[in-house]
């Protein structure tokens, strides 16, 4: 009996490291050909790309002319580290932006935290209370010196600017969809012919509309801020996205959910609010948080009508007469802060998804 | 209590007596914001002395264009640069979404590559680029990229007629010489009559199961027609090739810095989204789907055109038009490195000189709203013609 049972290992050139290469890199002719052209691209093109980011770079210094190795020179990042997060703000002021990102971070923190008790109610400052507080911090009055819109800039801009949008967006959005799905006939019509408007045209034609026709939009004397108003224009551009994103969720939603909340006598907005929003809204959080990404990566447009957002500070500072020559650094740490949002963002929405599948 | 007060509240609570309120009272404050709007934009306008109406279209510009692919000067009118623009946008588009779709269905299969190292480098890919805002890709290709390129005189070459600098990219310039509008017409009727071919095969397969080589039939008939005219015409079609003089290039085709920065991030970008797209569709295609083919005989070749390829498209063409969408309307970004498109010059330069914001605004959102809409109109036609196979 037990000889019988005596096991065949697989041989050695199936199991371990070396299986596995066989496996997946040189099965076959053509994938040996296809992994050694790989091996030589990343070759040509990982070693300099590190070597001039990390190992020949200079970062201790504080001038152009201490950047003596082949590599890039972060000191100029380094040197306008205050431009690029904070833009013009004033030096003195800066701690009402930090104290700002200390809550953002300390509530964000607390959300991605597992088993944690009241994260509703954390969520919930993070949407209504906290908004409002950020808006009398960082423009003051009561108390608090005013600071202009126009001195706001970098990261900090892009952050408030993405932020105004994905807040403000999303309750509009969802209004919009229950417009778009209602029987009254009316009322579809409009908000079809609003979101199919936004969603038909180019985020920049928004921006040239609000930063050029809303000033005739308003009654004499009347002038809106231009961030205000490349503000009102980001909102609605992603509110229309966000519509369909939540029109997908509304149809998704099995008729009985409906039959079922009428039959105990709900009104239309306690079926809403109670019923088909919390679970429509659940089955969507990941095409919400794509839009979400969406947003923040078209904020960079607010450049092309004068404002200084974080790429935009970076343009500017590559244009300071000290600092030419400069640009591979700025874009390159640009276009790695976005991407580290833009990842990090993408990678929760997944975890999120296999977390919320509760399998209907 | 009266008799009438049931009858009240049944009118009050009445559903379609509610609709009609909500309705009346949406349409009202909808009318009444838009009657605001007019009124308050009248009267800036007033004040501030700008002329409406869309006669401005017919007024000398006086602006030059850097680029223009019809015949343009500042003595011409308005209505010429936007035509002008127009044509740049559609221009930059079209090379777009042709090298788009290329690189991109190149990523997505190969994301799907059984080889580890291929599928990974094609994940890298796209998760870089995806998360990347388009307007910093742009400004990468442009100010880092294209501008850093050595002078004309130390430009990079490629087989002695391709040519990259700071000025741009320099590409041979075919000239038509007599006779060759004889070998287009030849070519399109070739290409007319390759049509048929497959109609007729078709419809005879369809009949008697018999085959016919519709493809290659068609190819020899196109090139045989190609070739033989040209050779019998005596080549009429020659290439112009750009030569340094001096400190720039003369002759050939020049393409200004500004396209060749604008198309290849547009079509990196959009590539980097049409990837997940097709990866998307060749796994939407379930597995007996091949296995089934497998076992009637079918042999790899004919799996993949016949069985996989169809269903796959079905699902992948909508989101991928959406793309091309998508592409359109982010080549407006064009304005932030003046490439003269749609948007650059009319919301811009014209918007600037006349001051009628609301005309030019609404004609340029007209352009772009007019290709989304022509868009789906197509893609729900596409959608219910390829539903009519499902059970």
């Amino acid at each position: 009996m037990t000889n019988a049972l005596n096991e065949i290992k697989p041989p050695v050139i199936e199991l371990g490291i070396i299986g596995w290469l066989r496996k997946n890199l040189f099965s076959t002719w053509y994938n040996t050909i296809l992994t050694i052209l790989g091996i030589y691209l990343l070759y040509s093109i990982l070693p300099p790309l590190f070597n001039w980011i990390f190992f020949d770079a200079n970062f201790v210094g504080s001038s152009k002319d201490e950047c003596t190795k082949d590599g890039a020179c972060w000191i100029f990042i380094k040197q306008n580290l205050k431009l690029i997060f904070y833009g013009l703000y004033p030096t003195e002021e800066l701690w009402r932006i930090n104290t700002a990102y200390v809550m953002l971070l300390i509530a964000g923190i607390y959300l991605l935290i597992p088993n944690l008790k009241n994260k509703g109610w954390v969520g919930a400052f993070l949407l209504i209370p906290f908004p409002i507080i950020c808006v009398y911090l960082f423009s003051g009055g009561a108390g608090l010196t005013n600071v202009e819109t126009r001195l706001w800039g970098g990261l900090f801009l892009t952050l408030v600017i993405a932020g105004v949008g994905i807040v403000l967006s999303l309750p509009i959005g969802v209004l919009l969809a229950l417009g778009r799905r209602s029987k009254l006939p009316i009322v579809s019509l409009l908000s079809t012919i609003f979101i199919e408007i936004w969603r038909g045209v180019p985020l920049i034609t928004v921006l040239f509309m609000a930063s050029n026709m809303f000033p005739l939009f308003m009654p004499e004397g009347v002038n809106f801020d231009k961030l205000i108003r490349a503000l009102i224009g980001v909102m609605f551009f992603s509110a229309a996205y966000l519509a369909e994103v939540v029109r997908g969720g509304l149809q998704a939603m099995p008729k009985g959910q409906y039959e079922a909340s009428q039959a105990a006598g709900l009104t239309y907005w306690k079926m809403m609010a109670l019923v088909i929003l919390p679970q429509s809204l659940k089955m969507v959080i990941p095409a919400i948080i794509g839009s979400f990404i969406a947003i923040f990566k078209d904020t960079t447009l607010v450049l092309i009508i004068g404002l200084f957002d974080f790429l935009g500070i970076i343009q500017f500072v590559g244009t300071n007469p000290d600092w030419l020559g400069f640009s591979h650094e700025g874009y390159v740490f640009a276009a790695a802060v976005f991407w580290i949002f833009c990842f990090g963002m993408s990678r929760y929405s997944q975890n999120l998804e296999k977390k919320l599948d509760t399998g209907q | 209590m009266s008799k009438q007060s049931p009858k009240i509240s049944n009118f009050i609570f009445n559903k379609n007596v509610q609709g009609v309120f909500y309705q009346a009272i949406t349409l009202s404050l909808v009318i009444l914001g838009i009657y605001y709007i007019v009124q308050n934009t009248a009267q800036n306008m007033v004040a501030r002395g700008l002329a409406s109406g869309f006669n401005f279209l017919g007024v000398e510009s006086q602006f030059d264009i850097q680029m223009t692919l019809i015949e343009y000067s500042p003595t011409s009118t308005y209505f010429d640069a936007f035509i002008v623009g127009l044509l740049n946008t559609l221009l930059v588009a079209g090379i777009g979404i042709l090298f788009a779709t290329i690189i991109g269905f190149a990523f997505g299969i190969m994301r799907l590559s059984s080889n580890w190292l291929v599928a990974k480098i094609a994940e890298s890919y796209i998760e870089i680029i995806r998360n990347i805002p388009l307007l910093l890709q742009i400004f990468f290709w442009y100010f880092a990229v294209l501008r850093a390129l050595p002078k004309p005189k130390q430009s990079i070459e490629f087989m002695d007629s391709i040519f990259l600098n700071n000025r741009g990219l320099f590409v041979p310039d075919p000239n038509l010489g007599e006779g060759s509008s004889i070998l287009f017409y030849l070519f399109w009727l070739s290409v007319i009559i390759s049509i048929g071919i497959f109609v007729w095969s078709k419809k005879r397969q369809n009949k008697t199961g018999k085959t016919f080589p519709a493809f290659f039939t068609s190819m020899a008939l196109i090139v045989g027609t190609f070739t033989l005219t040209l050779t019998a015409l005596g080549f009429p079609i020659s290439f112009e090739y750009p030569e340094l003089k001096g400190f720039n290039f003369k002759g050939g085709m020049k393409l200004i810095p500004e396209l060749v920065a604008l198309t290849f991030a547009l079509a990196m970008y959009t590539a980097a989204f049409i990837a997940e797209v097709v990866r998307a569709g060749i796994q939407s295609v379930s597995k007996g789907q091949t296995e089934a083919a497998r076992s009637v005989g079918l042999k790899e070749g004919l799996v993949l055109r016949l069985i996989i390829i169809p269903q796959a498209l079905r699902v992948i063409v909508p989101p991928l038009t959406n793309q091309y969408l998508n592409l359109t309307k982010n080549s407006s970004l064009a304005a932030a490195i003046a490439y003269p498109d749609l948007v650059l010059v009319f919301a811009g330069t014209a918007l600037m000189q006349t001051g009628q914001a609301i005309e030019i605004i609404g004609m340029v959102m007209g352009v772009y709203l007019f290709l989304s809409l022509f868009t789906s109109v197509v893609m729900n036609l596409f959608n219910r013609y390829m539903k009519v196979g499902e059970r």
